[in-house]
């Protein structure tokens, strides 16, 4: 990749660039699902969301595709090194990918549900900063994925932190609208749930940088602390 | 359920416990190389080599043709002492004692590092000749004891189920693979303290080399093992530590795990993952 020098082997240097560009695409489209889900929800378009439910299938088979690549890249080249950790870092790369998507699928469900009842005159504006916040969130992971940084991975990590409060506010929001006025259960549990989809793509975009972090660096972060991530990662 | 860590049978604890990694400053040294400079004429072929080599462990020296692991393998029985041409300097320390010293009896010392080559090559005797031939040589006359040694040593090899009713046939009638394990329970018949082995599968097809994997892994509780080898996947199987070298110096040296997922080096990196350096 890049700055490491080409394998003696074209045809694999070839093929670890595929599965790279793969994942982009991968993550392209699910980026895509992700700002559609939301602006479904927003602007309470429930044929966009049909779309994004419908569209979820070309995530899936993407996982699959890819899954595949990377089995017969291990069959075929053993790769070690970099190069194992890169193929490594993919695999569970598109895991977390195809469940974002299904985050964003959920999403799309919850906004034609909700299109059918009474709405609120923010128009889920909190949704729409919490969503907007995590699709610039999952953007900027594919961004260090593509440029293999694992700074700004760090700098995303970080990032969560802030979506998880603001869903607590979301929460805390929520309760008090159902205390206030219990004929409004029915609509606060779906936006209760949907704001959750919304907070664990976040969760899912910060184990991609974790990855990301492993890839160039050889350090597993998983399970540390944002500290010990981002030594690692500067390293 | 009569232990608290199985439930449906699964032991949870194994789940907790991480593979302990492998670390040189924990391992007894069995052979020390110090500053080690070798020639061929004026050509020199090892450049200032430091290296501890841990006991009853299997190391690996990988690297690309011509870069001096085989030169370094056969100082440590002194093989090179057969080329003229070949000048050494430094240490090579071995239960204390410097085996580049000219006093050292070498065919001692040889009884103490066994060697196997790339290509098997058993006397052309019987098989059980083969074996004994070593203890024959150290004087042992008794019937018995030499029928148990050979034994012993051709179960260690994992031939004797193969080779037990035809011991008396000649060796160079078992195939290419079989012909290797007798040549490494010849090896071991002597009990040496160390075995080199040099490029011991790459004569071998894929079934007979895995035999041979299996049996390093099998013979590492008693002996040191230094394998040379150009199939990195193969050190990467059998080796616990795994040295790089390129052109006659030592560039790491360290466990196998870390080497083949994580090296420290940019030219170890680019060697094993096959990249123009």
């Amino acid at each position: 990749m890049d700055n490491r020098g080409q394998h003696i082997s074209q045809q694999f240097d070839a093929e670890l660039e595929k599965i790279r560009n793969q994942v982009l695409s991968m993550g392209g489209l699910v980026e895509e699902q992700i700002r559609n889900a939301i602006r479904s929800l927003t602007d309470n378009d429930a044929p966009l969301a049909e779309e994004v439910i419908k569209n979820d299938v070309k995530v899936n088979n993407a996982e699959v595709t890819i899954d595949e690549e990377c089995s017969h890249i291990i069959a075929r080249r053993q790769p070690a090194a970099s190069d194992l950790r890169l193929v490594v870092a993919v695999i569970k790369t598109i895991t977390d990918l195809e469940r974002i998507g299904d985050q964003a699928e959920r999403i799309a469900r919850m906004a034609i549900r909700l299109s059918e009842m009474e709405r609120p005159k923010n128009q889920y504006s909190e949704l729409k900063t919490i969503g907007n916040h995590v699709a610039s969130m999952f953007h900027d992971t594919l961004d260090a994925f593509a440029r293999m940084d694992p700074e700004a991975a760090v700098e995303v990590a970080k990032e969560d932190l802030k979506v998880d409060t603001e869903y607590d506010g979301i929460m805390r929001q929520t309760l008090t609208f159902m205390m206030e006025d219990p004929r409004s259960i029915t609509r606060m549990l779906d936006v209760m749930w949907t704001a959750r989809a919304i907070e664990r793509i976040g969760d899912h975009s910060k184990n991609i940088c974790e990855y990301i972090i492993y890839l160039v660096k050889g350090k597993d972060v998983r399970h540390t602390s944002l500290e010990k991530m981002e030594k690692e990662a500067l390293r | 359920m009569n232990n608290s860590n199985m439930t449906h049978g699964i032991n949870y604890k194994a789940l907790g416990r991480k593979r302990e990694s492998l670390s040189l400053e924990k391992e007894t040294i069995c052979i020390q190389v110090k500053e080690l400079n070798l020639y061929y004429g004026e050509k020199q072929a090892l450049t200032n080599v430091n290296l501890s080599i841990p006991e009853k462990r299997v190391s690996a020296f990988i690297g690309p043709s011509g870069c001096g692991k085989s030169t370094l393998l056969r100082c440590f029985n002194r093989m090179n002492d057969l080329v003229d041409t070949c000048r050494i300097d430094g240490d090579i320390i071995i239960n204390a004692q410097n085996i580049l010293d000219r006093n050292v009896d070498v065919a001692e010392l040889r009884r103490r590092v066994g060697m196997v080559f790339q290509k098997p090559n058993p006397f052309p005797k019987s098989v059980y000749e083969n074996v004994a031939y070593g203890l024959r040589l150290q004087g042992m006359k008794n019937r018995r004891s030499l029928d148990e040694i050979v034994e012993k040593s051709l179960r260690s090899a994992a031939l004797w189920d193969e080779v037990k009713d035809r011991l008396h046939d000649n060796a160079l009638g078992l195939s290419g693979g079989q012909q290797q394990r007798l040549v490494i329970a010849r090896a071991i018949a002597i009990e040496p303290e160390i075995l080199l082995l040099d490029e011991p599968a790459s004569a071998l097809d894929p079934i007979s080399t895995l035999k041979i994997e299996e049996l390093i892994n099998e013979l590492k509780n008693q002996y040191t093992i230094v394998i040379v080898t150009h199939n990195m996947q193969q050190a990467a199987r059998v080796s616990d530590y795994t040295a790089f070298m390129y052109i006659g110096e030592l560039v790491e040296f360290g466990d196998t795990d870390k080497i083949f997922t994580n090296p420290r080096k940019k030219q170890t990196e680019d060697y094993i993952t096959g990249r123009y350096g």
